[in-house]
């Protein structure tokens, strides 16, 4: 499913306009994407959790050369499937 | 950050009243929950993916005891985030906004 289609389906069950409900959904993401990136979580209840993870900075190799190459610490989004979609998913 | 405010912030941004706002959300989550219930993956351009996987049983240990336990088959969503979103969150800034800090 790709963003358009989540937005039809959408406008389609709450009874808005395509217009109106992509502006809704562009914020639902940016939101999240906006409240990571301040160092903030999101917990939405039955659907699950975005969390901010740390990844130290590590040795790798590049697997065409061999080089070794240094790698930055860095932070990551992180996805927990909450218990509901668990179970929707794995039934 | 919980439903609520993302509520608030979608009732902000598009005027609709609090109690649409929500319905709006909820149903946003619903049918994301409902697609990868049918197993099929969600692409959400810079924000990222959601997929279904099937992981293989295998055997754990739970950490507390030692103690080895059969994981039986199962399947897992998993999520990948896009390049805009990952951006976002290492640096602290919304890319391609003239860095100002979130």
């Amino acid at each position: 499913m790709t963003k358009a289609e989540l937005v039809e389906k959408v406008a389609e069950r709450i009874d808005l306009t395509k217009k109106h409900t992509e502006v809704i959904v562009n914020t639902v993401f940016q939101s999240i994407t906006e409240a990571l990136a301040s160092g903030d979580k999101v917990e939405l209840r039955g659907f699950g959790s975005f969390r901010v993870r740390h990844r130290d900075s590590r040795e790798g190799r590049n697997p065409k050369t061999g080089a070794t190459v240094f790698i930055p610490a860095k932070k990551v989004p992180f996805f927990k499937a909450g218990k509901e979609l668990r179970e929707m998913i794995d039934s | 950050m919980t439903k609520i405010e993302i509520v608030n912030v979608v009732a902000d941004r598009t005027g609709l009243t609090k109690v649409k706002a929500e319905e709006a959300v909820e149903a946003v989550l619903q049918l994301m929950k409902e697609c990868l219930a049918q197993g099929e993956p969600i692409i959400l351009r810079r924000f990222g993916s959601f997929q279904v996987r099937q992981k293989s049983a295998r055997i754990g240990r739970n950490p507390k005891t030692g103690q080895g336990a059969e994981i039986p088959a199962r399947k897992v969503v998993r999520f990948k985030a896009g390049k805009y979103f990952k951006e976002a969150v290492n640096t602290g800034r919304l890319p391609g906004t003239g860095g100002e800090s979130v």
